[in-house]
């Protein structure tokens, strides 16, 4: 029997606006708590929303971006549903008129191919507050500061078919909330959360039963989580049983999902209209209007990067990610003009350091003129590749720009032919043996001579000069 | 001195016939003494009126008074009084003191005005007799064993019994139009959005609205100068340029084409409201107004849907109740459940608890299309019979209510017929036209109301309309012997 | 239409009401009566109306996103029934 998974993505992406979505309170993060929540936020009588212009302008940002359908006439509704971190007892959401309707997602799949994936829908909503469960005499403390934080929840078709697609899909959308600069998009902090719908069928059957997993708050934990609970879901078919349609809480410690049996209870929402809310009525002026601040979009930005920079798909790929990459590596072209060395040293020297350091790149302590810099130093020469390393290594040491490390530390390459010539007569006459294993067909010893002549060197002859004379001289 | 409107006071006021903390101090006296028997006060607030007064008092000697400077007033207790208690008649909010004033308060302060005190109201704003109050029943001064109507009985008994110039009210199917014919007062309820609801306590936000209770229409005139207008805290007050209310009120009614919808003088309607309903009509003929028979085909539809959509959007706005952050909370709750459910049940009254279930159900899973829209488009349709019959006349009339007050008690076990109370006034809300009761007569020694109704945002025409007929008639003069 | 004691026992706790069996029996009545006025709705063609949430047909007016509201904890907490720590106390939420 073969499997094919359904996978369909919940995203909840908290806008970066300075206030909530209907009152003035700040989002802070890290405040004291119910330091951030007023008169409006703890549901006191006779208190109204207003809404807040910055999210709205944010999540049309977001639709346009996706080439998505925006709701002319969008409208909020009340889902109603008790609970502590809910002070009105109802969440302000929109549920039959969205503010952005179907777009799309194109996806880059690790095989390089490009999907497709359908986006239904995207709404404004607000926040529920915070429940925090230590021990206060066996009660439960609210904090409300988060409760009326801006939302948009993005909503996938269910077209994703891995949890490495879902991986790559949640990347991109993460990707794209950052260039757009409608969030933050940090995970940690829980300004992006995921739930995902998974279900299995056999290929070709209609769709089967679905459960919701719920509380996944990294990229790694979406790969897991979703890998774990089509496993559960084949096995269970697979020894006759069924899935049940309900909500399920990811345990990233047990690496397991387990029935949330408190939210089954009487899931009738209730939703209607809100009525302290008009209509929010966009004209396709306000639309263009909000087109026209689009940032270049990471697939434009990719593009461009493979015709005006004459870059590998992958190469332009890696650097356009993150916007922050991106811009960092056209700095470095800036300075220095030779791209491909530019994109190698960013997407690989830097990023490695990156990663290990566990640093962003708006932060890494090479800026963009230095390692420029460094690129200007190999192509005139001035070092090897090699040698360029061991400055990059200094400069991250914070030891200054590459000139002066090339000069306090004496890297300058020999260019000087005379004195590499000498050393290759040297090597040759010192080695006769190898010299006559080369000419006697063996031309893998020619690496162990280049060896010998860096070795000479310290590493500072221009090998391009090496390998020549080297060449020549041997042949004679 | 009590037999004075606002407007009379102002004068007096302004000519230096007595302070306002004389004026302040003896409606505190007479409220103590004759409210005893009304119960149309929650609260008395006579720290701060005096405190109030006396600024009034300085600012008119600076000569910074405007008319309304120094003039005592009472507020429905459904609009939020920093520091003082808004109960809005229920146990729920027995101990709640808003940090803030509703922005009609706050207006009112802004200009002067004294706050006497807090009248009583239908639990919720959710009656139309004044008897689903946590502080019990409000008596009618024309005879104590009635009813002053609902929801805001205490604002239009005390306004009546001369216990205040005149109050701030509320209405949401006819909670000010309905009390004022009871009570023989002027209850102007505005176009929706054309008064903040901000700070006023939620029954059902799409046909909320703040308006008056007074003497006279020139009276109701003077107060929405000071409470109209659009606020930006609340997103359904419709910005829209207010008007100078008392500027047209001499206006004459000449070529005034006046709609009678047949539906309002059918079945029903008690034949001796009907006959004071249409000797008013005739007067209104003798001012130069025309008559026109109308249809309003679907008005009978009116009370049906507002039992739908007003329990629902109230079943959402009542769920903030849960005693976790203000307001009641029941002892010992022994988990999350218990503390909702007890907080619930104890803090909320008969009829507000049946609201909540007709709301929930109407809303539940498989009966929100049948019900909810339903009823949605019904509003639809009244709408349509009013902008349908708006474009032949330039006002409707008709009897506010189909009879005279009730006696207390008469109609407390049945829901049906209490709900059919507002049959006349309900449709108005649901379209959200401007709408006013006027005295129009006396029927056994009870007042009847006359109800003209606008097109949206004419509050300047209704009250230009209603201060001509009480300068030809004297009903609106007529005061029950306290 | 009639409702059935079930039907009153899960309104009541979707609203989070606790009625004891007199008050059930009681909104079962009332329940009928009041579902019989609303079911007079019924009877009106609707088909080709759009539902109508507000009467006055406008747009949503928008907030500048600036904030507004100062740290007010101290005079919001002294009316809520139970407070520590800055947190309001409920009886244990348990996921």
């Amino acid at each position: 029997m073969e499997w094919e998974t359904v996978i369909g993505l919940e995203v909840h992406v908290q806008l970066a606006t300075k206030s909530k979505l209907f009152s003035g309170s700040s989002i802070e993060f890290g405040a004291e708590p119910n330091t951030q929540a007023n008169v409006f936020d703890l549901a006191l009588p006779g208190t109204l929303p207003v809404l807040n212009k910055k999210a709205l302008e944010m999540a049309v940002k977001f639709g346009v971006a996706i080439d998505a359908e925006i709701g002319l006439k969008s409208v909020f509704d009340r889902k109603n549903y008790f609970y502590p971190d809910l002070p009105k007892g109802y969440q302000t959401s929109q549920l039959d008129f969205p503010i952005v309707g179907k777009g799309s997602l194109d996806v880059t799949l690790e095989d390089g191919s490009i999907k497709t994936i359908g986006i239904t829908r995207a709404h404004m909503e607000e926040d529920a507050g915070k429940s925090l469960h230590e021990d206060f005499h066996g009660e439960t403390g609210i904090d409300l500061n988060r409760a009326g934080t801006p939302l948009l929840e993005i909503v996938s078709e269910p077209e994703i078919r891995s949890a490495t697609e879902a991986v790559a899909f949640l990347k991109k959308l993460h990707s794209l909330i950052l260039y757009l600069g409608i969030s933050d998009g940090d995970m940690s902090k829980g300004n992006m959360r995921c739930d995902a719908n998974v279900s299995v069928r056999l290929k070709g059957e209609e769709l089967g039963t679905r459960a919701e997993v719920k509380n996944i708050n990294s990229f790694k934990f979406v790969e897991k989580a979703i890998n774990i609970e089509v496993a559960r879901q084949i096995e269970l078919l697979e020894d006759g049983g069924r899935v049940v349609q309900e909500t399920r809480l990811y345990d990233s410690e047990k690496n397991e999902t387990r029935s949330m049996r408190s939210k089954e209870v009487a899931n009738d929402y209730r939703y209607f209209p809100e009525p302290d809310l008009l209509p929010v009525l966009i004209d396709e002026a306000y639309i263009e209007e909000i087109r026209a601040t689009l940032p270049e979009l990471p697939d434009t930005k990719r593009q461009r990067f493979m015709n005006e920079y004459k870059l590998s798909e992958y190469d332009a790929l890696v650097l356009t990610n993150d916007l922050a990459t991106a811009n960092y590596f056209e700095a470095v072209v800036l300075v220095c003009g030779n791209a491909k060395l530019s994109a190698n040293w960013v997407s690989v020297d830097l990023q490695a350091y990156l990663n290990e350091a566990e640093i962003p790149i708006s932060e890494s302590p090479v800026r963009p003129e230095l390692l420029g810099g460094l690129i200007n130093k190999i192509t005139d020469n001035t070092i090897s590749s090699k040698i360029a390393k061991t400055v990059f290594e200094a400069m991250l040491a914070g030891e200054g720009n590459a000139e002066n490390i090339i000069k306090t530390k004496g890297l300058k390459q020999v260019t000087d032919s005379g004195a590499i010539e000498t050393m290759v007569a040297t090597v040759i006459a010192n080695n006769p043996e190898q010299v006559e294993q080369y000419q006697s067909g063996k031309e893998k010893v020619f690496g162990f001579f280049v060896g010998q002549i860096m070795k000479e060197s310290k590493g500072k002859a221009n090998p391009a000069q090496v390998n020549q004379i080297l060449k020549d001289k041997l042949s004679k | 001195m009590f037999k004075s409107g606002i407007a009379e006071l102002s004068r007096s006021l302004a000519a230096g016939e007595f302070s306002s903390e004389e004026i302040t101090s003896a409606y505190l006296a007479r409220i103590k003494e004759k409210d005893k028997a009304l119960n149309s006060y929650i609260t008395l607030c006579e720290e701060q009126a005096l405190a109030q007064a006396k600024a009034a008092d300085a600012t008119r000697a600076k000569g910074e008074a405007s008319l309304l400077t120094g003039i005592p007033l009472a507020h429905k207790d459904i609009f939020c009084t920093a520091g003082i208690k808004t109960s809005c008649g229920s146990r729920m909010l027995d101990n709640f003191i808003a940090p803030y004033n509703a922005t009609v308060v706050e207006n009112f302060n802004q200009a002067g005005v004294v706050t006497l005190g807090k009248t009583n109201m239908d639990e919720f704003a959710m009656g139309s007799s004044n008897e689903t109050s946590y502080y019990g029943p409000v008596h009618n001064p024309w005879d104590k064993d009635l009813v002053p109507g609902g929801s805001s009985g205490g604002s239009a008994s005390a306004v009546a019994a001369h216990l205040c110039p005149a109050a701030t009210a509320t209405d949401t199917g006819g909670s000010i139009r309905q009390p004022a014919a009871f009570c023989g007062l002027t209850g102007l309820k505005p176009t929706y959005g054309r008064v903040s609801r901000w700070g006023m306590i939620a029954f059902a936000s799409s046909l909320d609205q703040a308006g008056t209770l007074t003497r006279s229409a020139e009276d109701a005139a003077l107060m929405l100068n000071v409470m109209a207008g659009h606020d930006p805290k609340d997103s359904t007050s419709i910005d829209i340029a207010t008007e100078n209310y008392t500027a047209n009120l001499n206006r004459p009614l000449d070529g005034l084409k006046i709609g009678i919808p047949v539906q309002h003088f059918a079945e029903g309607l008690n034949a001796d409201v009907e006959q004071k309903i249409r000797n008013a009509l005739s007067e209104f003929e003798k001012l130069g107004a025309t008559l026109k028979d109308i249809s309003l085909p679907n008005s009978h539809q009116s009370v049906s849907a507002y039992y739908v959509i007003a329990p629902a959007e109230a079943s959402a706005n009542l769920s903030r109740y849960d005693g976790v952050r203000y307001g009641y909370r029941c002892d010992d709750p022994q988990d999350l459940e218990d503390l909702y459910k007890r907080t619930r049940s104890e803090g909320f009254g008969t009829e507000v608890k049946r609201r909540i279930m007709i709301g929930t159900y109407a809303l539940s899973a498989g009966y929100y299309d049948a019900y909810y829209i339903k009823a949605q488009k019904i509003r639809r349709l009244i709408k349509n019979d009013f902008d349908n019959a708006f474009a032949e006349v330039d006002v409707i009339m008709g009897p506010t209510s189909p009879h005279t007050a009730f006696k207390i008690g008469s109609q407390t076990n049945d829901p049906v017929t209490m709900y059919l109370e507002d049959i006349y006034t309900i449709a108005v809300n649901l379209a959200g036209l401007p709408g006013i009761s006027v005295p129009a007569g006396l029927v056994k020694n009870l007042p009847v109301g006359l109800q003209i109704i606008g097109k949206n945002f004419t509050e300047s025409h209704l009250l230009n309309i209603a201060h001509q007929f009480q300068q030809a008639t004297d009903w609106h003069t007529q005061t029950p012997e306290i | 239409m009639s409702i059935s004691a079930d039907d009153i026992a899960y309104i009541a706790h979707l609203a989070r009401l606790q009625l004891s069996e007199a008050e059930k029996q009681e909104a079962a009545l009332n329940f009928k009566n009041i579902l019989a006025l609303i079911d007079q709705m019924q009877s009106a063609d609707t088909d080709q109306l759009e539902p109508l949430s507000h009467a006055i047909e406008a747009s949503q007016p928008l907030r500048e996103d600036i904030v507004t509201e100062k740290n007010q904890r101290d005079d919001l907490q002294k009316i809520a029934p139970k407070c520590e720590q800055g947190l309001y106390l409920v009886p244990k939420v348990i996921d």
